[in-house]
């Protein structure tokens, strides 16, 4: 790794290391004050914003969620870890926890197969390829919240249009009030999220199977292997670490998720679509309960952490860098 | 030709016919809701559950017009797109800046806060949102556009920062030693030559910012209370639940508020995609 870092930058580590030799010639450490003074002159900025902004808030998150505070005033009523044992007897909670585990098995079993079928045939040469993928990616451009007012009417119980097409081809049986019923709330959920992120996946799959060479491929057709026999044996092994992204990055948008939620069903019916990110904004911003909320948002952050951690460790390994390069923007 | 490969081309020709047909219809899937907005805002409420698929009959422009009239869409508009620019000027200088750095000196602790950095991607504004609210009050920053801006900026940094590193990195030694030899000091050589090289990457960079800037919808929800500072997807969510009844002209405001984003896509596809792919193809 460090010998691969060093190729990619030529020379930089030719520069004197910043630590105070012994003795200490007053040129050399002239020389290495003024390189401390452009390193910090150029670090400082970000590393303020990035601090303030950033970390700061996770500690203040873990202040917060100590105490039993509306937000008037300072915080006074210390309760301890009481916000935390709470949340292990709140039903809305951990039916938040059952429900982000339902959508991350269905992205896993659903979007990110179709994903990758759909880059698949667009990577061949087919009409109209080109049209196809900018089509694709276009509901990814679209914000969570267009998205979510456009599908809260395509959806809507009676004569939205979703039930209009159902009853012109005579699938009236399939009619249903979608997001205002709790059995199929979730469902709807998952629809919408596949037509707006599917396209995303596929970008990312297309740029990975862009990466494998056609030779490969070529000699399996030449040994007689069917296009099954290909995809399964070179085409999924090689393009590994890019699946593993598409699912680091759908699990953590799920941890996560709140927009598109908050936009279509605000969580209910009676908390059957509710999120972790939804409960936390419940209780934070409309309920008054900034300590539980607070807790909240910091098992958010264990979760993703934990996650995170583990999921590097065992599973990414070398691929981190395609992480961390497309993350924020599965939000 | 033998019998055998005849039909093996009518199979694979009747194969590549049922995937066309396939994609057609997932195109026809992410194309009907759009299109439902669009021609919907020519409709008025009752042809839109009485006609629905048809085109208008007659056409309404009045949703469209009516809009495209009001002062607060423009102004919404207006919010997003300074919003979006300060935001992405911010992001991208202090980014470069650290980035030029950390890729190019040497100094003990340099690989400690770049982790620190790239692990701040594990802290999106949903987790984060409540403490931000309640530190941003305390500085005054409520219903103040800096208070969507800086936390934008400061939650941007990381991919910024790791894209424009590999980039920096790329750049040979011999241009700064040369560069140096010419008189040029480190700050000469950081403003003119080594961002001018690094067009490319900052073009990238900053379409990221400006579409998750222009789509963020959670922190301009709890910061900006105030009509007067809306940004465009809390102008969406607003007229929503203002228009609840009126679907047409729902679709309609719905539809003008894409535009902006699908004409950006259009002019910045080939740097977004560049931008979300460049590391996931790597491994």
């Amino acid at each position: 790794m460090t010998s691969q870092l060093a190729a990619a930058r030529p020379g930089v580590d030719a520069d004197p290391p910043l630590r105070a030799g012994p003795g200490g010639d007053p040129r050399r450490a002239r020389r290495r004050l003024k390189a401390f003074a452009v390193i910090a002159g150029y670090l400082t900025p970000a590393l303020v914003l990035f601090g303030l902004l950033v970390l700061a808030p996770i500690g203040v998150a873990i202040y917060l969620s100590t105490y039993k505070w509306n937000g008037l005033g300072p915080p006074t009523n210390f309760i301890g870890l009481d916000n935390y044992t709470r949340m292990l007897g709140d039903e809305v909670f951990l039916g938040d926890l059952r429900r982000g585990g339902l959508l991350i098995l269905l992205s896993l079993v659903i979007q990110l197969p179709l994903s990758l079928f759909i880059a698949v045939l667009l990577n061949r040469r087919m009409r109209g390829r080109a049209f196809y993928r900018l089509l694709f990616f276009a509901p990814y451009m679209l914000s969570e919240v267009i998205t979510g007012v456009l599908f809260s009417l395509i959806l809507a119980p009676e004569d939205g249009l979703a039930n209009q097409i159902l009853a012109a081809v005579g699938l009236e049986a399939l009619q249903s009030s979608w997001l205002s019923e709790p059995s199929t709330v979730m469902m709807s959920l998952f629809m919408v999220m596949c037509w707006k992120y599917f396209g995303f996946h596929m970008i990312i799959y297309l740029a990975g199977l862009q990466g494998i060479p056609k030779e490969l491929h070529e000699a399996a057709e030449i040994d007689g292997a069917t296009r099954w026999r290909a995809f399964w044996h070179i085409t999924l092994p090689l393009l590994g670490p890019t699946i593993r992204i598409s699912v680091f990055l759908s699990v953590i948008g799920a941890i996560q998720l709140f927009d598109l939620v908050w936009v279509l069903t605000s969580g209910g019916p009676i908390h059957s679509s509710e999120t972790m990110a939804v409960t936390m904004f419940q209780f934070g911003f409309k309920r008054a309960n900034i300590g539980y909320g607070a807790a909240i948002s910091v098992v958010m952050f264990l979760l993703s952490l934990i996650f995170a951690l583990a999921y590097q460790r065992f599973v990414l390994r070398r691929d981190t860098e395609g992480a961390i390069t497309t993350m924020r923007d599965q939000r | 030709m033998t019998v055998t490969s005849e039909a093996a081309l009518r199979r694979s020709r009747t194969r590549s016919v049922l995937l066309q047909l396939l994609v057609a219809v997932l195109a026809a899937i992410v194309v009907v809701p759009l299109l439902f907005a669009a021609i919907g805002g020519f409709k008025n409420t009752s042809q839109l559950s009485y006609n629905a698929f048809g085109l208008p009959d007659p056409w309404v422009p009045s949703n469209y017009i009516d809009i495209i009239l009001s002062f607060s869409f423009w102004r919404q508009l207006a919010n997003s797109v300074v919003i979006a620019l300060a935001t992405t000027v911010i992001v991208v200088g202090l980014a470069a800046m650290a980035a030029f750095v950390f890729a190019r000196f040497a100094f003990r602790g340099r690989e400690v806060i770049f982790t620190l950095f790239a692990v701040g991607l594990m802290f999106p504004f949903a987790v984060a949102i409540l403490p931000l609210f309640v530190l941003l009050r305390s500085l005054g920053l409520l219903d103040n556009p800096l208070g969507v801006i800086l936390p934008q900026a400061a939650f941007g940094l990381p991919v910024t920062i790791i894209i424009l590193r590999q980039f920096f990195r790329t750049i040979p030694r011999e241009i700064e030693e040369a560069a140096t030899i010419d008189g040029c000091g480190t700050f000469g050589f950081f403003w003119r030559i080594l961002l001018p090289m690094a067009r490319p990457a900052l073009a990238t960079v900053s379409v990221l910012a400006i579409v998750a800037s222009w789509n963020n919808f959670f922190l301009p929800l709890v910061i900006l209370n105030d009509p007067g500072w809306w940004t465009i997807p809390l102008g969406v969510q607003q007229f929503y639940g203002e228009y609840s009844s009126d679907t047409g002209r729902i679709l309609a405001y719905i539809m003008l508020a894409m535009v902006p984003a699908l004409a950006f896509y259009g002019v910045a596809e080939r740097q977004l995609i560049g931008g979300l792919t460049a590391g996931a193809s790597k491994g």
